[in-house]
């Protein structure tokens, strides 16, 4: 019987009234926004409560064409952008964390020191030149500012979590392969790479959310109406349209918070698991 | 000296005696194994290759490139001239929107992080220890810091706390008749802080990772002892979380140092009103790619990069005064 009607002691039920009402206050604001760019504009600011009196999509129809290309063209950008960053990160911070987990070289505490030192960099102190090489390689207004630098492992974030992760695998698989006649590179991609899919996974699901995110660098370097990605749309949006119109600007901005919740959904697990390993926002 | 740097760092023994074939006498062994050694570090720069050039063009470069311009008067439109100093000695006797911006970034940074971090400290300890639903409570909570970064959530903030916004219509059913929160010169820093505040998720992660660490069994010793809840915590829960509590204080204070998007797009761009909301790397930005003054950006930026060093060297200084790593004390 006590399996069956433990008692529930008031003190707990009281502890998950205050955790869920503390959640509710927490996510009230995505909620609000959420029911909000569903409501006809006259009564947004006008009902403060969750629930639509009235339901209308008129707001997501007016917002994905109220700048010069419609929506779907920017999220198209900002995909074309992110799903780069996402592989170049993949493939050569993967690299160069098999290199400093498992091979030996001249130097590599040095090295590995440096590596650590590159992920506190405050990026602005970078930015100035970086923009002046750009734009003298006649970059600005393209995507490459913002993913070559990735295809050369500069987010070295990642590079430390796959080396942490390597580091936990058994090196006497390692040894089996290269008894069998593997050579490093098979090493790599056959043994270590397919063991390190967790990992992967948390690199290219914060790649994913960092740069869908990212406004900073795409603000600086994508000026040109056509080739806006979502963020700096948004933004655009928001100086265009003034006070005005929060309905569409509303809808907007959940349309762009569309695919992180969705990768949040999926990937929970390697993100949690990523932040508490690492340390990663 | 390839030879001895590779001496000092671990080899895998197996590995190389594996990859000699065995052979009567010692004599042919060194320079085998020393060519294999060749061998790997070769295969190592070759991996590393990617990290090498982006760690010399795109970092190291720009930082010294960087630190040249930031004794010129650089700017896009027109080369630079060496004027020393200038930039430096300008900001901190002439430039007192950079005196607010600093101010105001150390205001940021002095409030929201240490509010922050209570907060996922505290929720961590609400969440911690078998309680029903933790997964859930934990996605709940660490959404925020997912969404915290972007554009549209600084855009519903800036709704949220408008004249007419959310915010002032709770406060309007209470009778109460708010300011316009983020037009208000006085209250707008507020906004943002609190911005900051709700994204306490990842460290609140990182709190219930570093939490079950700690024995269970240190928790019933102390319970038999007769230890209160308090005391368990002030004793044992306390202590062995103050490395936890440090690495989130660096990694915090280094990024909120940095923070951006959040007062670009809660002010409109310019920091406003009346520099309330002037982040230094707002400054930073306006200074370098508005008014094209990129000498003078490459200064701030190399007092940026001083200042958080320094902050974290402090941090590590002071950590020795607090934080208790087990086998030390």
């Amino acid at each position: 019987m006590p399996f069956l009607f433990r008692p529930v002691r008031g003190g707990r039920l009281l502890k998950h009234a205050l955790l869920l009402g503390f959640g509710l206050l927490m996510l009230y604001p995505l909620l609000w926004m959420v029911s909000s760019s569903l409501k006809p504009e006259e009564i947004i600011f006008r009902e403060p409560g969750l629930w639509p009196s009235e339901v209308t999509l008129e707001n997501y129809s007016e917002g994905w064409t109220a700048l010069k290309h419609s929506f779907g063209y920017y999220l198209w950008n900002s995909a074309v952008i992110t799903g780069l960053s996402v592989v170049a990160n993949l493939v050569a911070c993967s690299l160069a964390a098999y290199a400093f987990a498992r091979l030996n070289f001249p130097l590599k505490k040095l090295w590995f020191a440096i590596m650590l030192g590159s992920i506190m960099l405050p990026h602005h102190v970078t930015v100035v030149p970086q923009y002046i090489v750009f734009s003298n390689l006649d970059w600005i207004n393209t995507i490459w500012p913002l993913v070559v630098p990735k295809f050369l492992a500069t987010d070295a974030f990642f590079i430390f979590l796959m080396v942490q992760f390597i580091r936990t695998l058994p090196r006497e698989l390692d040894e089996a392969a290269a008894i069998d006649g593997a050579g490093y590179w098979r090493v790599f991609l056959q043994v270590i790479l397919p063991l390190c899919m967790p990992a992967l996974a948390t690199t290219g699901i914060f790649t994913f959310i960092w740069t869908w995110n990212d406004f900073f660098s795409q603000n600086l370097y994508l000026t040109n109406s056509d080739n806006l990605t979502v963020a700096v749309a948004l933004r655009q949006f928001l100086d265009s349209s003034g006070e005005s119109s929060w309905g569409p600007m509303f809808a907007m901005s959940i349309v762009s918070l569309g695919p992180i919740f969705g990768f949040f959904l999926a990937g929970q697990k390697y993100l949690i698991r990523g932040v508490a390993t690492t340390g990663l926002k | 000296m390839h030879e001895s740097m590779s001496d000092s760092v671990s080899v895998t023994p197996k590995r190389v005696l594996v990859s000699i074939p065995p052979q009567p006498g010692g004599r042919r062994r060194a320079p085998r194994v020393s060519a294999h050694r060749r061998r790997e570090a070769r295969t190592a720069y070759v991996f590393l290759a990617p990290w090498f050039l982006g760690l010399f063009a795109i970092t190291v470069g720009p930082i010294l490139a960087s630190l040249y311009l930031s004794f010129t008067d650089f700017s896009l439109l027109e080369e630079g001239t060496w004027v020393g100093l200038d930039n430096y000695t300008k900001m901190f006797t002439e430039d007192t929107r950079f005196i607010t911006s600093l101010k105001v970034t150390t205001i940021y940074v002095v409030v929201s992080v240490p509010l922050q971090l209570a907060f996922a400290l505290g929720l961590a300890l609400a969440l911690d220890r078998g309680l029903r639903g933790l997964p859930f409570y934990r996605s709940v909570y660490y959404l925020p810091s997912l969404l915290g970064g972007s554009v549209a959530i600084a855009i519903l903030w800036r709704k949220l706390f408008g004249a007419d916004g959310l915010v002032n219509s709770l406060l309007a059913l209470v009778g109460i008749d708010g300011p316009g929160w983020v037009s208000d010169p006085d209250t707008a820093l507020g906004t943002l802080i609190l911005l900051h505040v709700w994204t306490f998720g990842a460290p609140m992660v990182i709190f219930l990772a570093g939490l079950r660490q700690i024995p269970q069994s240190y928790y019933e010793a102390a319970s038999v002892d007769g230890a209160t809840r308090w005391r368990q915590f002030r004793s044992i829960t306390l202590p062995l979380l103050t490395p936890i509590i440090f690495f989130n204080l660096v990694l915090e204070v280094i990024k909120s140092f940095q923070s951006f998007t959040q007062s670009f797009i809660v002010s409109g761009g310019n920091g406003g009103p009346v520099d309330s909301t002037l982040f230094y790397t707002l400054y930073l930005y306006l200074k370098g790619f508005k008014s094209y003054e990129m000498g003078y950006a490459a200064a701030m930026a190399w007092v940026l990069l001083l200042i958080i060093a320094g902050l974290t060297g402090v941090n590590f200084l002071a950590s020795k005064y607090w934080v208790f790593y087990g086998d030390t004390k």
